[in-house]
């Protein structure tokens, strides 16, 4: 460290920045920590703090009976997720191959198509394919949802498979070619290891946004075919049930484990923000 | 498995390329164009041709108020954002390994919550009863409880946790990037931290958060849950018009015209943040 002169002006700048830091992850953090306390409440209001403690909420939900409804929602969610994310999953690790180290224009152009869903409005996209699957005939089936999900979810596997296969070095490539080795055999045993942390990355990215769906879900779902989130947009919308706050709490805890199991697996918080 | 492709780096497989691409073509662009076709109708079934749906839409005062709140929304969103973000990449920045993995925790923790569940919260804290006017009576920093839920304010302070991820993932990458000696010259040099700040940081880090931007804007304008829930009835953004056409009033050709004016608000939107990306990078 040089010589710096400490002004007032400086110490403002640490003092303002400073803050703005401190309530910036104040708003990210403290709504998860509330929803958290408040799914413990005893009363039937949400209300924080919580006027006592109990794990009522959490008994309701798991009741067969009164929760039958979520309970269909999370399985009709998490076949739907599993699927379209094992589906993306090998469409876009095969995707990225096909680009992979290619600078020509229409390679360009087709990696911005097939990154495009991430920016395009979800809920325009919801409805298009409501409008296309009702002129093609189909009745809403979970298999409608896989096919709209699998749309949603997959750039995010492309991108991150994308970004470990420049890692990748073509030397390996070449030496494994030379030394007579076919090209499925040098995917299997030489790029499939080195890119799998990113795909598996990825696939995480795509099941949670999979599981976290509203746009299309809202328009391809109907009362046999309900998913969680819209579910529990309902429950919210008409009493402010105080399940959906048992859910949070339990979707909470679930991401939580997950997030460190993957960190641990393929490095994500690394991965999420090179 | 031809030999020739082996070697082969300069050209795009096609035939890898080809289930994501058809798969794309069969579910993402042809329900596009229908949907599009569909703006043009005279009903749900694309029956006739009919600009009626686009004049109504565009010859009513409230719904071009719709575009233009939705717009602006996207806009508060992105600023706000960037007032809380940047303060946050800086700590980030200057923090040891450790601090730093927590951070980031702190940063993807809300990108991997479920939406619905941070709206709930929102409200938890927001309302007239909610945690935060609790704290500003204790406090005494107001008398009255003030109403932030169905207000512009209350939304985009609901929004700036979801948005804030997306814009902090690709600020923290670029600034990374950013050799720490060049901030240390301009102080070395005399620089005020503010000036330092202004002339070094914020110009080497325009990349990332044009990036993040674009994101921001992208996300909040079509933030259905939280528009509608923390929104209520008194804010109505175009997502809930779509929804409410579509789904409670089934009149599709309409909600179609609401659905193509949304994406093509939102790609105006972020080709403006990518021209101004290149206008930066060109003066700069």
């Amino acid at each position: 460290m040089t010589r710096q002169l400490n002004t007032p002006m400086d110490r403002g700048y640490s003092l303002v920045m400073g803050t703005l830091a401190v309530i910036g992850l104040g708003i990210l953090i403290v709504p998860v920590i509330i929803v958290l306390l408040s799914s413990f409440t005893s009363s039937t209001v949400l209300k924080f703090p919580p006027p006592g403690f109990s794990l009522r909420w959490y008994e309701a939900l798991l009741d067969p009976v009164r929760s039958r409804h979520v309970h269909v929602a999370l399985s009709n969610s998490l076949w739907v997720a599993l699927s379209a994310t094992a589906l993306a999953a090998i469409l876009a690790t095969l995707a990225a191959l096909a680009l992979n180290r290619v600078s020509r224009p229409s390679a360009r152009a087709l990696e911005a198509g097939f990154l495009s869903p991430l920016i395009l409005p979800g809920l325009a996209f919801g409805l298009a394919t409501l409008m296309y699957f009702s002129i093609l005939g189909f009745r809403p089936s979970l298999n409608l949802l896989i096919a709209g999900h699998i749309v949603v979810i997959a750039p995010f596997i492309f991108r991150t498979t994308l970004a470990s296969l420049t890692q990748l070095d073509p030397a390996l490539h070449e030496s494994s070619a030379s030394l007579g080795a076919g090209r499925l055999y040098t995917f299997r045993r030489i790029t499939l290891p080195i890119i799998a942390p990113g795909i598996a990355a990825g696939a995480f990215l795509a099941f949670v946004a999979s599981m976290d769906n509203v746009p299309v879900s809202l328009f391809l779902s109907n009362a046999r075919t309900n998913m969680l989130p819209i579910r529990m947009w309902g429950m919210m919308e008409t009493t402010l049930d105080v399940r959906v706050a048992a859910m949070s709490g339990a979707l909470i805890v679930v991401v939580l484990v997950l997030m460190i199991v993957m960190d641990r697996l393929t490095n994500l918080t690394r991965r999420m923000s090179m | 498995m031809s030999g020739a492709a082996t070697g082969e780096t300069a050209g795009v497989e096609w035939r890898l390329a080809a289930p994501l691409g058809l798969t794309y073509l069969a579910f993402f662009a042809a329900p596009l164009l229908i949907l599009l076709v569909m703006s043009f109708s005279v009903d749900d079934n694309l029956g006739g041709f009919s600009l009626a749906a686009w004049a109504k839409f565009w010859g009513d005062p409230f719904y071009r108020g719709v575009v233009w709140d939705t717009l602006r929304l996207g806009l508060v969103t992105v600023a706000m954002t960037t007032l809380f973000a940047y303060p946050i990449a800086l700590l980030f920045i200057a923090s040891g390994p450790g601090l730093q993995r927590l951070l980031l925790f702190i940063v993807l923790l809300p990108l991997l919550t479920s939406v619905v569940i941070r709206t709930f919260a929102w409200i938890a804290i927001l309302s007239r009863e909610g945690v935060l006017n609790q704290a500003l009576l204790a406090l005494g920093l107001t008398t009255a409880p003030l109403n932030l839920l169905q207000t512009e304010l209350g939304l985009v302070i609901a929004l700036m946790q979801i948005e804030m991820p997306l814009m902090l993932l690709p600020l923290i990458t670029v600034m990374r990037q950013v050799d720490p000696s060049l901030s240390d010259a301009s102080r070395a040099l005399g620089g005020s931290k503010w000036r330092t700040f202004r002339k070094v940081i914020l110009p080497l880090s325009l990349p990332g958060w044009i990036a993040g931007a674009t994101l921001v804007f992208a996300s909040a304008t079509t933030a259905f849950i939280s528009q509608t829930v923390i929104g209520g009835a008194r804010l109505v953004y175009l997502p809930t018009l779509i929804w409410q056409q579509a789904m409670v009033v089934y009149n599709w050709p309409f909600a179609a015209v609401a659905s193509v004016t949304l994406l093509v608000a939102v790609l105006a939107g972020v080709s403006l943040f990518a021209m101004l990306g290149r206008f930066a990078r060109t003066t700069a």
